[in-house]
């Protein structure tokens, strides 16, 4: 395999000091492919999202995760956004005072060395032309990150962030939730922007619906805090039609 | 007045200077000329005296200085059990004040450090640390007086104001903040030196700010500088005193006194930002009396020195008239940053806001002390205050003190205040977008102040911010 991965390897993590929920995930995703996680409440989706982006709420008990060779497992969590991981939250936090345009600046600033940072215009270009794949407003570059934003408009801002900072790999956590079908397609279009060779994702997901507008290279199925089944885009159809139980009476045969 | 000797050991020589003084500029200039430590009445006469100070201004000084005895200092507020008079030199004449520091080697390196890292220009740095004037500010600030003098506005420190312009000086002077007010506006009354003085006449309006920097090669700075500022009806301005970058003084005891007067119909702003050395007390009384139809704003900062005490005032006493008051603090290290905001409605139809933003870390202390007081008769009077407070870590203490006194039933206050931590949510949110730890810190707390920080002239909001990147530096463990 080539090293241009993003793998999960016999993952086993829990919260600090607390109920330990990865039991041994193995994932692959391949750069220039989209995955789908799929799985039940409680399986572990969310969790698996936040300890891939370094969140110290929770900690690695075994296993690795290893970043197109490298494993990131100590890196803090700038150091691997600055590696090209991304992860959509599914419920990004309000930064009050902080306006979308002058956030998104540091953030790609940071990915730079020191004097070499964007250019004004060539910032501006960017931050607009990701507006505009979102159908969005020129004005919302201007408003405070997530001040007052709905639901969807807090969804909609993390993947303008993403088509912005182009990351190598993104996991977008159930980005889907809470949308209506509008809302839905206009995000899956921010997506499928991003799609290409040099572009990897996850996607986080209970419905099949996101899939027919998001249409995923590999589905994997989670439970009970294991991957317990990779396939083709049509598991998601199968188990939308039979629901979780088939999968988990499979995984406990 | 008494004998010249008697005064002081060198009053010959002074008093030959005075003479000379008119005739050679940079003898003055030269001249070396320091109160003896502590306060007492030989002190005010020997600083009366040097100055050539009318007979009024002695006795109103010596008069301040009985009152200040009376008195004697607040209960209430932070510790001040630290500062004694007795070693401390009530006058040191403007140009040795300048240059306490004696040479640029004798800055502490942390303070000189903070310039570097702050960008500040080299001769920018001197002036700041009180080791030399501020040449390139000096001509901007000639071109500028020239135009100002045509509008007849008048912009001078504080003794020159008395001088040349004794009888506006006369009628304002400690008529808003007289010396009867508190122990340390008594103390000031008393040794006051420097300051600003600003006129701006009936229906002009300044565009750009008059900045108390550009008198600081003059006799602007001082522990005990006493400004005041006069807004003529219908008059427009913004005055802008201090700067963010640190100002390192070796007096360890600042307490200023700024008066203005919004007469009817003018709007009058007055911004200051300060940030000296951590070995000061800053113990400040700023009021503005405001008359019908008028409209001040303070925008007050303080970030620096051991402990501030500082609430700026607004009296509103004419129908209509208008006060808006936005404060940031920011308490580190062991500093107390006693600050707030004083709103007298005693006039109909009166409005004012209040928007106080506090900001403290490790082992930093800030209160909010604020009041709202409604008189009677001020009918349909409406105020606003809102305090938010930020802590940073554990160690860092933050109190409210709000006093409301209503008297007047068709009057609406609003009163909101909110204290918040440091969200590990929005760390770990914003370090996934490639962010380091105290970067993260030091956006949220840029945002945390915004909407203050916003009302600022650009190149302090700009100062303000580097300087907060600097104070969160070193605050991840």
């Amino acid at each position: 395999m080539s090293d241009k991965t993003l793998e999960i390897r016999n993952l086993h993590a829990r919260i600090v000091d607390g109920d330990t929920i990865l039991k041994g995930v193995d994932l692959v995703v391949p750069r220039g492919e989209v995955h789908a996680l799929m799985g039940p409440n409680g399986s572990g989706k969310s969790t698996l999202a936040k300890i891939i982006a370094g969140d110290p709420q929770y900690e690695v008990t075994e296993g690795d995760i290893v970043l197109e060779g490298q494993s990131i497992l100590e890196m803090e969590p700038d150091e691997r956004a600055r590696e090209g991981l991304y992860l959509a939250f599914q419920y990004p936090v309000e930064v009050p005072g902080v306006s979308i345009a002058n956030f998104l600046r540091l953030a790609l600033n940071a990915r730079r060395e020191e004097g070499d940072e964007i250019g004004v215009m060539e910032f501006y270009q960017k931050l607009q032309s990701a507006v505009k794949n979102l159908n969005w407003d020129d004005s919302i570059i201007e408003r405070n990150l997530h001040e007052g934003f709905s639901g969807g408009e807090k969804k909609r801002s993390e993947i303008l962030q993403l088509l912005v900072l182009e990351p190598r790999y993104a996991i977008l956590d159930e980005t889907d939730s809470g949308l209506d079908v509008d809302a839905l397609k206009v995000v899956s279009q921010g997506v499928n922007a991003a799609r290409g060779p040099e572009f990897g994702a996850l996607v986080i997901t209970h419905y099949q619906r996101l899939l027919n507008y998001i249409v995923p290279d590999k589905v994997h199925v989670m439970v009970d805090g294991r991957v317990v089944r990779t396939g083709p885009k049509e598991l998601a159809m199968e188990l939308d039609q039979k629901g979780y139980e088939f999968i988990r009476e499979a995984a406990h045969a | 007045m008494s004998d010249v000797n008697e005064l002081h050991p060198d009053a010959a020589k002074l008093e030959g200077m005075r003479h000379t003084e008119q005739y050679d500029f940079k003898l003055a200039e030269d001249y070396f000329f320091k109160s003896e430590r502590g306060l007492s009445r030989r002190v005010i006469e020997q600083i009366s005296y040097y100055k050539g100070e009318p007979q009024w201004m002695l006795d109103f000084r010596l008069r301040a200085f009985e009152i200040a005895e009376k008195k004697g200092r607040p209960k209430w507020g932070p510790n001040l059990d630290d500062l004694n008079f007795d070693e401390i030199f009530f006058y040191v004449r403007p140009t040795e004040q300048q240059q306490t520091a004696g040479s640029w080697d004798d800055i502490p390196e942390e303070v000189r450090r903070t310039y570097e890292r702050l960008g500040v220009p080299q001769a920018e740095q001197r002036a700041l640390a009180g080791v030399g004037a501020q040449y390139e500010s000096e001509m901007v600030y000639h071109k500028l007086k020239e135009e100002w003098e045509k509008l007849g506005v008048i912009f001078l420190d504080t003794d020159t104001g008395l001088k040349e312009h004794p009888e506006i000086f006369r009628e304002h002077f400690a008529t808003v903040v007289p010396p009867e007010d508190n122990y340390f506006a008594a103390v000031n009354s008393a040794v006051w030196s420097g300051g600003s003085f600003v006129y701006v006449p009936e229906g002009v309006h300044v565009d750009v700010p008059l900045q108390a920097y550009f008198l600081l090669n003059a006799q602007n700075i001082g522990q005990f500088e006493r400004t005041l500022i006069i807004g003529a009806p219908g008059s427009k301005f913004h005055y802008i005193e201090g700067c963010t970058a640190p100002a390192y003084t070796t007096n360890s005891f600042h307490s200023g006194v700024i008066e203005i007067v919004c007469q009817e119909g003018s709007d009058v702003r007055y911004s200051t930002i300060q940030n000296w050395s951590h070995n000061v007390y800053n113990l400040v009384t700023q009021r503005a009396i405001v008359e019908k139809d008028a409209s001040m704003g303070w925008l007050d900062g303080n970030l620096g020195s051991k402990v501030t005490m500082k609430y700026p005032s607004t009296y509103l006493v004419g129908e209509r008239a208008h006060g808006e008051i936005l404060s940031i603090a920011f308490a580190t290290d062991g500093q107390h940053q006693d600050a707030g905001a004083k709103v007298i409605h005693a006039a109909p139809h009166t409005t004012s806001s209040v928007v106080s933003k506090s900001i403290s870390k490790t082992g930093g202390r800030s209160s909010y002390r604020g009041l709202v007081q409604i008189h009677e008769g001020a009918t349909g009077a409406r105020s606003n205050v809102e305090c938010d407070a930020l802590l940073l870590d554990e160690t860092a203490r933050t109190d409210t003190f709000p006093y409301i006194e209503i008297n007047e039933k068709t009057a609406h206050v609003g009163h909101e205040a909110t204290v918040s931590k440091l969200d590990d949510e929005q760390i770990f949110y914003l370090m996934t977008r490639g962010l380091g730890e105290e970067e993260a810190m030091a956006l949220i707390v840029r945002g945390f102040l915004d909407p203050v920080a916003k009302e600022l002239p650009l190149e302090y909001a700009v100062e303000l911010n580097r300087l907060i990147e600097l104070e969160m530096e070193g605050s991840v463990g």
